[in-house]
């Protein structure tokens, strides 16, 4: 009988293992090293060092607030409300018929109107809602309609991917009763998918309408309405005390939208 | 005997969530209220949307026929940094958001740093990018430099706080063992936590990633560097196909940086 020689130190990789994980670290670091040269071809390193000095100036002439400026908010607030809801439903509009083109147990083709489906989807989610409003400021004109698309356009594809996906999650159960019935393809939908999406499509609705009054808030930088049209022009003039005015406004916005729609996803699910 | 009980003839479908009618009332005629008063701020200028279609049917021929090569130094530029970019500010954000996810976690951490951690998280969660991205701009000045410290300054939110809730649901049992045996913090860190945590935390870095990717070609647009800056100078010089074919690049990219990032967390799973 032959004792296998045990190493006297416990490892737990393999040599080769451990050089081949090595290797990949040290080959993120060589990437790193490179794309920050890269980066910083450019960069005027004077700037940066004068970042401090910069910020303390930029901090001091945020404060104090100028708070008599609050009134000349509460329209581009209202709009940004508006921008966010509209354009919620919008999106919702749009993306509901997507959703059910895209989902498998659903689709009326899933060769041909099934792809085009997830395109539309991939599409919207892969343009950030603020590129959509600077093509589509350059289009209609500056204006809150130009917000509400951007905001629909961008809302279809997030709307579109976590409805088709509750969908294709159904339980089947139901459709085979409703369908056992001779119910046709409609009444099939009306009565067995629906039921059980809807809460699914509440929830999706309301979480996407928090994110749009975020980014609904900052639209206006390229044009769209709202309070990001007050931020750019007091940006533009420097006036620094009514851009903190204007960051806690959207802050607050922000904050109390979350409340919100945490609420009332917690209610429906 | 009995009176025999009368069912109603015809079956009438309960309503699905709001079950009360008398709240279900409420709320169709606040939405109908809603509705009108919204819409009526929707203040369409339809001349210059007439203007604006003429110009909206260049965009999209444009799309269909873009233009790669007239100005491909300047995309190429800014593709270059936004990669750049991505990578360095993700790599830097990774590593900062560690510590402070660790800090985050209610059950390593003490509770005095764990209220400054998650304050740090709160900040970076409820600050938009390109709010950030103004205020590095006006400290850094223009360029990529901004937009890195942007990006990695919204990896620490996102990174951070979803390390923290995961070191919170690890394993307890393993943690105790470790504990067991005499070893410090640190080493109950390093030999119960992080093996726990390590496949998600690489996970969410690649899922980062390709947040950062599709954030980079929006701050741009307020002067970070990156391809956003080309695409935001395009459509200013009304060069529709030069524009078609910045936003062709970014959505295969995008379209590519999502499917090798999830495919890459399914194989590290």
């Amino acid at each position: 009988m032959t004792d296998t020689a045990h190493p006297a130190v416990w490892r737990r990789r393999t040599p080769l293992a451990a050089l081949l994980i090595w290797a990949g670290w040290f080959a993120l670091v060589v990437l790193f090293v490179f794309c920050w040269h890269v980066m910083n071809r450019n960069t005027i390193w004077e700037f940066v060092w004068d970042a401090p000095r910069q910020a303390a100036d930029i901090g001091d002439r945020m404060f104090p607030p100028r708070w008599s400026y609050l009134p000349e908010l509460l329209v581009p607030l209202w709009d940004t409300l508006n921008m966010a809801t509209l354009g919620t439903l919008l999106g919702v509009i749009l993306a509901v018929p997507v959703a059910f083109l895209a989902a498998r147990n659903t689709t009326p083709s899933a060769a041909v109107l099934r792809p085009a489906a997830l395109f539309v989807i991939v599409g919207s989610r892969s343009i950030n809602s603020l590129i959509w409003a600077l093509l589509l400021v350059a289009v209609m004109g500056p204006g809150l309609l130009a917000g509400i698309v951007a905001i629909g356009l961008r809302s279809i594809g997030f709307i579109g991917k976590l409805l088709y996906e509750a969908i294709e999650e159904v339980d089947t159960a139901p459709v085979e009763a409703v369908t056992a019935t001779g119910a046709s393809r409609a009444q099939v939908l009306d009565y067995a998918i629906v039921p059980q999406v809807l809460p699914a499509f509440w929830g999706i609705t309301v979480f996407r309408w928090d994110i749009n009054i975020r980014e609904s808030a900052i639209l206006g930088l390229v044009g769209a309405g709202g309070l990001g049209l007050k931020l750019q022009a007091s940006l533009n003039v420097l006036a620094w005390p009514q851009v903190t005015v204007i960051l806690l406004v959207i802050l607050a916005t922000v904050v109390l939208s979350e409340w919100v729609s945490a609420r009332v996803r917690k209610a429906i699910i | 005997m009995q009176a025999p009980v009368q069912y109603p003839a015809r079956w009438k479908r309960p309503p699905q969530i709001f079950t009360d009618p008398l709240w279900r009332r409420i709320l169709f005629v606040g939405a109908a209220v809603y509705l009108v008063l919204a819409l009526s701020t929707v203040d369409p200028n339809w001349a210059r949307i007439a203007e604006g279609w003429q110009r909206g049917l260049r965009f999209i021929g444009g799309f269909l026929q873009p233009d790669f090569t007239s100005r491909w130094r300047d995309i190429s530029n800014g593709l270059i940094e936004s990669l750049t970019m991505t990578l360095t500010s993700t790599v830097v954000g990774v590593l900062i958001s560690v510590p402070i996810g660790i800090g985050a976690a209610r059950n390593v951490a003490p509770p005095a740093v764990y209220y400054i951690c998650r304050g740090i998280i709160a900040a970076s969660r409820a600050l938009q990018e390109v709010i950030v991205a103004i205020f590095f701009v006006a400290m850094f000045g223009f360029g990529p430099f901004a937009g890195f410290l942007t990006l990695a300054f919204g990896t620490i939110g996102f990174l951070a706080k979803l390390l923290a809730e995961d070191i919170e649901d690890i394993d307890e049992s393993q943690a105790e063992a470790i504990r067991a045996t005499g070893a410090s913090w640190a080493q109950m860190i390093n030999y119960a936590i992080q093996p726990q945590v390590m496949p998600r935390l690489i996970g969410l870095s690649l899922y980062r990633l390709d947040i950062n990717f599709r954030e980079s070609a929006v701050i741009g647009i307020v002067g970070a560097g990156g391809i956003g800056a080309t695409l935001n100078t395009a459509i200013d010089r009304y060069e529709y196909d030069s524009a078609g074919a910045i936003l062709l690049i970014i959505i295969l990219l995008v379209m590519a940086a999502e499917y090798s990032s999830s495919y890459l967390r399914k194989f590290l799973q």
